[in-house]
């Protein structure tokens, strides 16, 4: 392409959206750093005058309430790789059985997909619950990790991924030097699908990490909480009776929880947005 | 290509993981619902077969219907803006006459990393009269905004957040899809004389419109799934956000402070089949523009 001017007029004008995007988190990493107090007496986006209390704020998230904060942490984690790590899998294998392969049944797959995504995840999350409490799975990690496996839009992404980037050539070769299909999936297939598995395994992440409603209804142990049921858990203590607000806790915790994210994203950058550019080629 | 294809049994063995977990996390609990939503738990009489009674009940259920009108209201209007912003900024980013475009593109697709709640305390926080900055603001100029919390306003406030966490991810979504135009095609575009517009029309349009029905698509879904955001505010604005605030809310207040679990199984399932019904109207409009 020709190299373009640059407009400044244009600039401006998209940077209002990006003020837009960027002000609320300002607003969390700003006020990360004041006391309970300071939250109330100070200018929302801008410092304390008084007191500089971020460290302080990060050592009391840490350690309140026996440091249940690195409890939710742990517990987030272990969903995450659990779940999204499963999702992803699982997205791969079948992306890749549905692009490469004409099985009997293929077109009814298809179907039931498509039209399963259309259903509200929230509107499913009861019906599993009151599935999951018949089988026992209630208040057990397993009542949060299991329903993560599946992501629809993993495998949509996943499927136009592998339908561009796997040439059928080069399984034909592979079968006709006798490689079984296991074989040839792992060793020849997977590293070619490795944005497309970078990608759909960071939305995943995302998902499984900012999951808020799921762990609501089938958790009742705070020891078993992601960081996100917690927080607002904290949250809610300034309304109920005899609690003690904790907004500075709830605002560097919130601050620590976008953390690792952010990095992951800012980290892979150029993997998932080539994956991402790939997946959405065919329509 | 799928004409060369062997049709063979192979292909099961990467579907059949997928499919078995996919049977037990989304076939097995709509079957479910619809089971439940076919009975009715009385006082007198324990769990009887009511047949469709449920669903009579659900579409003669004025807090429904308000439910229902609200998350339309929310799609009509949150959804285009939403979208809108997102294809504008996508275009401007793909236009090359931005200055620092990719600080642009990283830095609007952020929000979308944050979790609903988070996302939701923050706004909440800043929404606040209390140490909020529409407090700030009409203390320093003397103004009187509204309360952004208040039952009038907080529809909006809650399609701010909403579109606060999602113009980044659908402007990623349209963007990878510009980016895969073959550059050829805009200087041939150029030569022709086409301008920017032309090009915008002619070329880059047609080329997302795939993406363009997708995100749709996923944003209708989006907006009459809305819990996260109005549960998390209902704390801040409880006069404001009653419990029959979305149909989800609704469902899942039958569910766990009702234990009318038949009829929350009901009201998800009409739920599912109208969002199904208006997510295939959109993907049936997408197809035949074409």
């Amino acid at each position: 392409m020709t190299r373009r001017r640059r407009s400044p007029v244009l600039t401006a004008l998209t940077g209002i959206v990006l003020i837009y995007s960027l002000i609320p988190l300002a607003w969390l990493v700003i006020n990360a750093t004041k006391t309970q107090d300071g939250l109330f007496t100070s200018f929302g986006l801008w410092f304390d005058d008084g007191r500089f209390a971020l460290w302080e704020n990060i050592r009391l998230t840490l350690t309140y309430d026996d440091g249940i904060f690195l409890r939710w942490l742990g517990n987030t984690v272990l969903y995450v790789v659990a779940g999204a790590g499963g999702a992803t899998f699982l997205a791969v294998l079948a992306g890749y059985g549905l692009a490469k392969f004409d099985f009997p049944g293929r077109r009814a797959v298809f179907v039931t997909v498509i039209g399963a995504v259309a259903v509200p995840g929230t509107a499913l999350a009861v019906p599993t619950f009151l599935m999951f409490s018949r089988l026992g799975l209630t208040n057990t990690p397993w009542s949060v990790i299991i329903p993560s496996l599946i992501t629809p839009f993993g495998l949509y992404l996943m499927w136009t991924f592998a339908a561009e980037a796997i040439p059928d050539e080069i399984i034909e070769a592979a079968r006709v030097d006798g490689a079984s299909e296991a074989r040839t999936f792992f060793t020849i297939c997977v590293p070619m699908l490795a944005p497309g598995i970078v990608t759909v395994l960071l939305f995943s992440m995302v998902a499984t990490w900012n999951n808020y409603f799921l762990p609501l209804i089938m958790l009742k142990d705070p020891d078993w909480y992601p960081l996100t049921v917690g927080l607002n858990a904290w949250n809610g203590q300034a309304t109920t009776a005899g609690g003690t607000a904790v907004f500075h806790l709830v605002i560097t915790g919130s601050l620590l929880t976008i953390l690792p994210l952010l990095a992951a994203f800012l980290l892979l950058q150029r993997y998932w947005q080539s994956g991402l550019a790939a997946g959405s080629v065919k329509q | 290509m799928d004409a060369k294809r062997r049709r063979s049994w192979a292909g099961w063995q990467f579907v059949a993981p997928f499919i078995v977990v996919f049977a037990l996390v989304f076939l097995a609990p709509i079957a479910y619902a619809i089971y439940l939503s076919l009975f009715r738990n009385r006082l007198i009489g324990g769990n009887s077969f009511v047949g469709l009674d449920n669903y009579r009940q659900a579409l003669a259920d004025p807090n429904f219907w308000s439910a229902l009108g609200r998350v339309s209201l929310f799609l009509v209007v949150q959804v285009p803006v939403m979208l809108f912003l997102a294809l504008l900024v996508a275009l401007a980013i793909d236009s090359g006459r931005l200055y620092g475009r990719d600080f642009f593109r990283v830095s609007i697709f952020l929000p979308y990393a944050v979790p609903a709640v988070v996302a939701t305390m923050m706004w909440g926080f800043m929404y606040g009269s209390r140490f909020g900055l529409i407090g700030n603001i009409n203390e320093a100029l003397g103004t009187s905004l509204p309360d952004p919390l208040e039952p009038s306003w907080v529809l909006a406030s809650i399609a701010n957040i909403v579109t606060w966490e999602f113009v980044g991810y659908n402007m990623l979504i349209f963007y990878s899809a510009l980016r895969t135009v073959p550059g050829t095609l805009y200087e041939q575009a150029e030569i022709d004389g086409a301008g920017e517009f032309r090009i915008i029309r002619a070329i880059k349009l047609p080329a997302i419109r795939g993406a363009l029905v997708v995100a749709t698509i996923f944003s209708v879904i989006g907006s009459f799934q809305l819990f996260n955001e109005p549960s998390i505010l209902q704390s801040l604005a409880p006069n404001a956000i009653t419990t029959y605030f979305t149909p989800n809310l609704y469902a899942y207040s039958l569910s766990f402070s009702g234990q009318q679990y038949n009829y929350s199984a009901t009201v998800a399932i009409l739920m599912g089949v109208i969002t199904m019904v208006i997510a295939y109207a959109v993907q049936l409009r997408g197809a035949k523009e074409r």
